[in-house]
């Protein structure tokens, strides 16, 4: 294992996640900002567009709330997961925090603050190599996940109406325009990982299938019609996108979980194959 | 409209919910562990590390390497609710910080002749470019939940409660509604 490579290509994510916006969180940012006509949400947005060119020029954070460090970790089937590969990573997450000076918010049971444990999600592929995403969350946001264990008779209207209750009861406080992702089936447990899940992938492309694209679509439009808006200052903008992630679950159920990220939705993603 | 540091009650009472604001002065970082200490000191009748007359607290855990400020943006209102009325009592003259507050938090603002303001949530970069120094205050021990003094420098600041218990974000409801 190139222990090495591992540590320094974690530090690199830790810093582009943290200081770097996604191109397609910009990019529906911009659009949003131009498209507004209500003048102190357009200014608003306006303000959060400056933030990124201001974090990544002088590699300052997006947000003071560095987050809980997240890694969902793909392995592919060459891949050892061992003991040591998450203590490189571990020591990538370290070091990349320490040096640009981002927040240690993880707090112990002794009030220790520190960077860790951060909370890695291991999944298996068939390809080669391993690919490691760092997704910083905060927690104005993530305080404000939901979940919900339906009957598996529910109508697509429940389902909709707590999804969009959840924002609204969000308010402004996680800092709007929101990216909202949620996870249907699996288990309590799961489903909420799946609604995280959902924020890693492009969230300015429609679904491949079309009904969950549609779905996706007309919860945007449920959400933007609360005109929570950038600060709760109103406009068109409550959230930015909607994401599902579906999973089989059991025939006595149907959780739903809700995972909002604020508009610093933050993730960067390498993919190693010579370790 | 540009304020300075400290604000008179004239200042205070003059602001209107929805008025944007830049602020000239100082402000002092606390969040939710500073609050608790505040109030067990205050419990065991000790003195406070700083005087809370007439200061603005802001809600804020900064990102500070070395000798360097980082970002620095505000944390959420509300899980200060708890405290702001031992704090109105201390003299805090205004707060500052992110999202809706309960709905006792007006009739607070109102009683005391005190203001709520917001700033740019998420936009911890950008402010940190109206900070023009700081330095550590108190409780050093509890890292970014230390107080810190900000001197800032037209520090953007919308007026969300004003004295008169007006709530800008009335119109959104509650998370217990």
């Amino acid at each position: 294992m190139n222990r090495k490579k591992i540590v320094s290509t974690v530090k690199k994510l830790v810093v582009k996640a943290n200081t770097e916006l996604r191109k397609d969180v910009a990019g529906l940012l911009r659009t949003a900002y131009q498209d507004e006509d209500n003048r102190q949400a357009q200014e608003a947005l306006g303000v959060i567009l400056e933030n990124a060119r201001i974090a990544r020029a002088r590699r300052i954070a997006l947000c003071q709330d560095t987050g809980l460090p997240i890694v969902f970790l793909e392995a592919g089937a060459d891949v050892k997961i061992s003991r040591a590969l998450i203590d490189a990573i571990q020591e990538g997450i370290d070091q990349g925090y320490a040096e640009y000076g981002f927040r240690a918010s993880t707090i112990d049971s002794d009030r220790h603050l520190s960077y860790s444990p951060y909370i890695t999600h291991i999944g298996f592929t068939r390809k080669k190599g391993f690919t490691i995403t760092v997704f910083p969350k905060g927690f104005g946001s993530e305080n404000k996940s939901q979940l919900k264990m339906f009957n598996p008779t529910v109508s697509r209207e429940s389902i909709d109406e707590f999804i969009v209750e959840a924002v609204r009861k969000a308010g402004c406080d996680a800092c709007p325009p929101y990216v909202v992702g949620v996870g249907i089936g699996g288990t309590s447990d799961s489903c909420l990982l799946l609604a995280k899940e959902a924020l890693i992938g492009r969230i300015d492309r429609p679904a491949r299938d079309t009904s969950a694209g549609k779905w996706e679509t007309s919860l945007y439009e449920k959400i933007n019609a609360l005109h929570i808006g950038p600060m709760g200052l109103g406009g068109k903008y409550t959230c930015l996108a909607v994401k599902i992630k579906t999973a089989p679950t059991h025939i006595a159920g149907l959780p739903v979980g809700v995972n909002i990220s604020c508009h610093a939705l933050r993730s960067a993603s390498a993919t190693i194959r010579d370790f | 409209m540009e304020l300075k540091t400290p604000l008179s009650e004239k200042d205070l009472i003059s602001l209107k919910a929805g008025q944007v604001v830049l602020l000239n002065g100082t402000v002092y970082t606390a969040r939710d562990r500073a609050h608790q200490r505040f109030i067990e000191l205050l419990g065991r009748t000790q003195a406070l590390p700083l005087d809370l007359k007439n200061k603005i607290i802001y809600y804020c855990g900064p990102n500070i390497k070395g000798d360097t400020l980082g970002a620095c943006g505000p944390t959420t209102a509300s899980r200060m609710d708890v405290y702001m009325k031992a704090m109105y009592i201390q003299g805090v003259a205004a707060t500052i910080g992110k999202g809706q507050r309960e709905p006792a938090m007006r009739q607070l603002c109102k009683e005391y002749k005190r203001v709520y303001f917001v700033t740019h949530a998420g936009c911890a970069a950008y402010l940190r470019n109206r900070i023009t120094s700081y330095r550590l205050i108190a409780f050093g021990d509890l890292g970014a939940e230390a107080v810190f003094e900000f001197e800032v420098e037209k520090f953007p600041l919308i007026v969300a409660i004003d004295t008169q218990g007006n709530d800008i974000y009335e119109r959104l409801g509650t998370s217990s509604e």
